[in-house]
């Protein structure tokens, strides 16, 4: 070894260029208080212990990765405070889904409840590729199990999941069991009431005497389209709210539209044609023609009451039970051929309603035409003898649109056909699937809420100027005469009085003279 | 996604509804390693389902060397056959637009045929015929070129200018997650719109060679979710419905899914 002083003069400037360059290395940052000596120092140890794969290519993230551990370590005297973040709000009220209620007995659970069982359904739906995932099923579960502790339910069935943009619905189907219509009614006694009293302290102004065409009346509860209620809310564990009921205008707007949803219930739809109503009303009446055009059942599980050979406008066709003797149809029969499955619940008529009401305001001529062309869309729904009424018509009488059949049906598994589950597909209305095996089935939307066209989506052009007045010589325009004209019109007569008078001065003096 | 995490993967994307059968996942763990051997794949990819009327098509996709050029599609009925897909050249692509229409049938050698009147002195029709199995061809390259998402980062552009995973990215933060801006499209970037300085100041050119989702036309395109209880954050394409993103904040994890019948959404504009 050779002491630094004695060395010769060759090594003497290599080593003094080293020296000063590993003085430089240890210069610190004026920045950040490192020096470029100890920064390789730790990458290469880094490397050293970590030995990743092809080290070259990832060196600079190596390097910046040391640079952030460094930082880190200046920061921990401070405490940081626990960021309250979406994520930890919704686990604080998803977290009371799992606590289990206080008036919860055992014997509760053993009587009949509305709730379903979702586990099972979630089970088959899984097999027919449908789905939401295990915990949040289970999720969604225990949230409709609250809904069924805190209302006082008779039904209850998970309807299905609408996407929506910002936020989605969880909606949950109900049949209530106390009579709340009373409500409903009030409320609109009031609007007409405040109406009338706006009328009578504008007395002075005219009155027009336009009377906007009458509002088809809404169905009432529990009948129609307001056969059920319907619950919705945002993530499983927030509160449900309910939805309003829905209105046939509202539906005949919406076959018109096609809007997102936005995932807030109170959001305006700014539309051509204008929907009467918020997104809340939107939604519900999405989710009527969803159920009216895709809730079916296997044939026979549902039977009428009772057989009327004269259909009454309202009541039989609405009712039916579950029929006791229904032994299942086999699995390779129901997805042979559309006809074992059956539709639920009513069709909406073009009017926005279930059962054709007439409007008292128009003619009768126009009515009895009405009358006939509604009798004319159902008869076709008039069935061969097996199946009855249009309530209970099989899915091979729907319509196809654009060439497309309105449903596919499949099997669960070509594998293993002994166990497997039968299930439809909606065309129509994608996202809204059921099964059927055995006894059980079930029907669910999972969506975005949109019907399926086929075509390009084209407003309705909006409508044709009214017919302004016809024009009549008297309120025909006509320019003012100028003064000149005025004066040649006054001269005229003053001529044709003289020449009258002379005329009649003439006439006289000759009858002077006889 | 990646079929080496499919079997927990598939939960995370089914917040659209559509997942896939125990049978499927089963059949698709063997068979897509048994493809990733024969076709000397580097990495084989679950791309998703196209539903059509009589039967789905599940589309798998190979990745070479380089992940965004070098793709070659498979589609199986069964996912147990596996079958390649043409490439789609541009000359397909215009046929295939001209020609088909309406949902995929289910059936591969379904022909769709188009009649165009040429207006010339002769009035010459010409047929255009096109098969299923071309129209999936170009529905799925369609569909990757438009919606492809990758997370910022994940994906770096080496020396060759090629794209290549990126093994030290560690995944966006809770944060930067609900940021559209922080994704970007996994395809050649189509739009090199000139960026001023302040905006170039923050990008790195190794990691930022793809377009942003922030920059699509219309906006509102896309929806950003955190789902399963605000964990995984899922973005949904609105101009493909049913193309689905997912990726887990805090970690490298993330692919895409489709799951759908192939048909692309023109009516955004109104359903805004």
């Amino acid at each position: 070894m050779e002491a630094p002083g004695d060395s010769s003069s060759d090594t003497d400037p290599r080593q003094q260029a080293a020296l000063n360059f590993k003085a430089f290395l240890l210069k610190s940052s004026t920045k950040t208080n490192q020096n470029l000596y100890d920064h390789l120092a730790r990458v290469l140890t880094k490397v050293m212990d970590e030995r990743p794969p092809n080290a070259v290519d990832v060196f600079e993230d190596i390097s910046l990765q040391v640079k952030a551990n460094q930082l880190q370590d200046n920061q921990s005297t401070l405490r940081s405070i626990p960021e309250n973040n979406a994520a930890f709000a919704l686990a604080q009220e998803q977290k009371a889904l799992f606590i289990r209620g206080a008036g919860d007995e055992q014997e509760e659970g053993m009587a009949e409840t509305p709730l379903p069982n979702l586990v099972e359904q979630s089970f088959f739906f899984d097999q027919a590729e449908v789905g939401l995932g295990r915990e949040e099923t289970q999720r969604i579960f225990l949230a409709l199990k609250q809904l069924v502790d805190t209302q006082h339910l008779q039904r209850c069935r998970f309807w299905g999941k609408i996407l929506g943009r910002e936020a989605n619905y969880i909606v949950a189907e109900v049949e209530c069991r106390d009579e709340e219509e009373e409500q409903a009614e009030e409320t609109q006694k009031d609007e007409e009431e405040e109406e009338a009293r706006d009328e009578d302290e504008n007395d002075l102004l005219p009155k027009s005497t336009y009377k906007p065409p009458p509002s088809v009346p809404m169905e009432a509860r529990s009948s129609g389209t307001n056969k059920f209620s319907y619950f919705v809310c945002r993530e499983p564990g927030l509160p449900w709210v309910r939805l309003p009921d829905v209105t046939p205008a509202q539906i005949v707007v919406a076959r018109q539209i096609r809007k997102l949803f936005t995932g807030h219930l109170d959001a305006p739809i700014i539309t051509y044609p204008p929907f009467p109503g918020n997104e809340a009303n939107y939604l519900r009446a999405q989710i009527a023609r969803i159920s009216a055009g895709t809730q079916v059942s296997p044939l026979g599980f549902y039977v009428f009451e009772e057989e009327e050979e004269e259909e009454a406008e309202e009541g039989a066709r609405d009712n039916f039970i579950e029929n006791p003797e229904f032994e299942g149809i086999p699995v390779p029969d129901m997805v042979e051929s559309l006809s074992t499955w059956v539709h639920h619940v009513q069709h909406i008529n073009k009017q926005g309603r279930c059962v054709w009401v007439r409007i008292s305001e128009k003619t009768e001529e126009e009515l009895d035409d009405e009358a006939e062309g509604e009798e004319r869309e159902e008869e076709p729904d008039e069935p061969e003898p097996e199946v009855g009424p249009p309530l209970l018509t099989p899915l091979s009488e729907d319509a196809v649109v654009n060439n497309t059949p309105p449903w596919s049906t499949r099997i669960s598994s070509n594998l293993i056909p002994e166990y497997a589950i039968a299930y439809v597909r909606s065309n129509l209305w994608p996202g809204a699937y059921a099964y059927a095996s055995g006894k059980n089935f079930e029907n669910i939307y999972i969506g975005w809420g949109l019907k399926y066209l086929g075509e390009p989506y084209t407003p309705p052009m909006p409508p044709t100027p009214q017919q302004e007045y016809p024009s009549e010589p008297e309120i025909t325009e006509v320019l003012d005469p100028s003064v000149e004209e005025e004066q040649a019109l006054k001269a005229a007569p003053e001529d044709q009085q003289l020449s009258e008078e002379e005329n009649e001065g003439q006439e006289e003096e000759e009858e002077e003279d006889d | 996604m990646d079929s080496d995490a499919l079997y927990c993967s598939v939960d995370l994307v089914c917040g659209s509804g559509v997942t896939l059968s125990a049978e499927h996942r089963a059949a698709l763990q063997s068979s897509l390693i048994i493809l990733k051997r024969n076709m000397n794949f580097r990495r084989v990819l679950f791309w998703g389902k196209i539903c059509g009327i009589k039967n789905d098509y599940f589309i798998a996709q190979g990745v070479g060397e380089d992940q965004i050029r070098d793709r070659k599609s498979i589609y199986s009925i069964n996912c147990i056959d596996w079958h390649l897909l043409p490439p789609a050249t541009k000359a397909l692509i215009d046929e295939v637009a001209m020609a088909a229409k309406g949902r995929f049938m289910g059936d591969p050698s379904h022909k769709y045929e188009h009649e165009t009147q040429e207006q010339e002195e002769g009035g010459q029709t010409t047929k255009v015929k096109v098969n299923e199995e071309q129209r999936l061809a170009v529905t799925v390259f369609t569909i990757d070129n438009e919606v492809a998402v990758v997370p910022r980062g994940a994906y770096i552009k080496n020396l060759q200018g090629i794209a290549q995973p990126n093994r030290s990215f560690e995944g966006l933060n809770p944060s930067e997650a609900a940021e559209l801006s922080n994704y970007l499209h996994f395809s050649e970037s189509r739009k090199p719109r000139k960026k001023n300085i302040m905006e170039m100041a923050n990008l790195n050119p190794s990691i930022d060679f793809l377009d942003p989702l922030s920059e699509d036309i219309p906006k509102g395109s896309w929806i950003v979710h955190f789902e399963h209880g605000n964990r995984v954050c899922t973005i949904k394409s609105l101009v493909w419905q049913g193309l689905t993103f997912f990726n887990l904040p805090m970690t490298p994890w993330h692919g895409y899914l489709y799951m759908g019948d192939g048909l692309k959404n023109v009516d955004l504009s109104f359903m805004l």
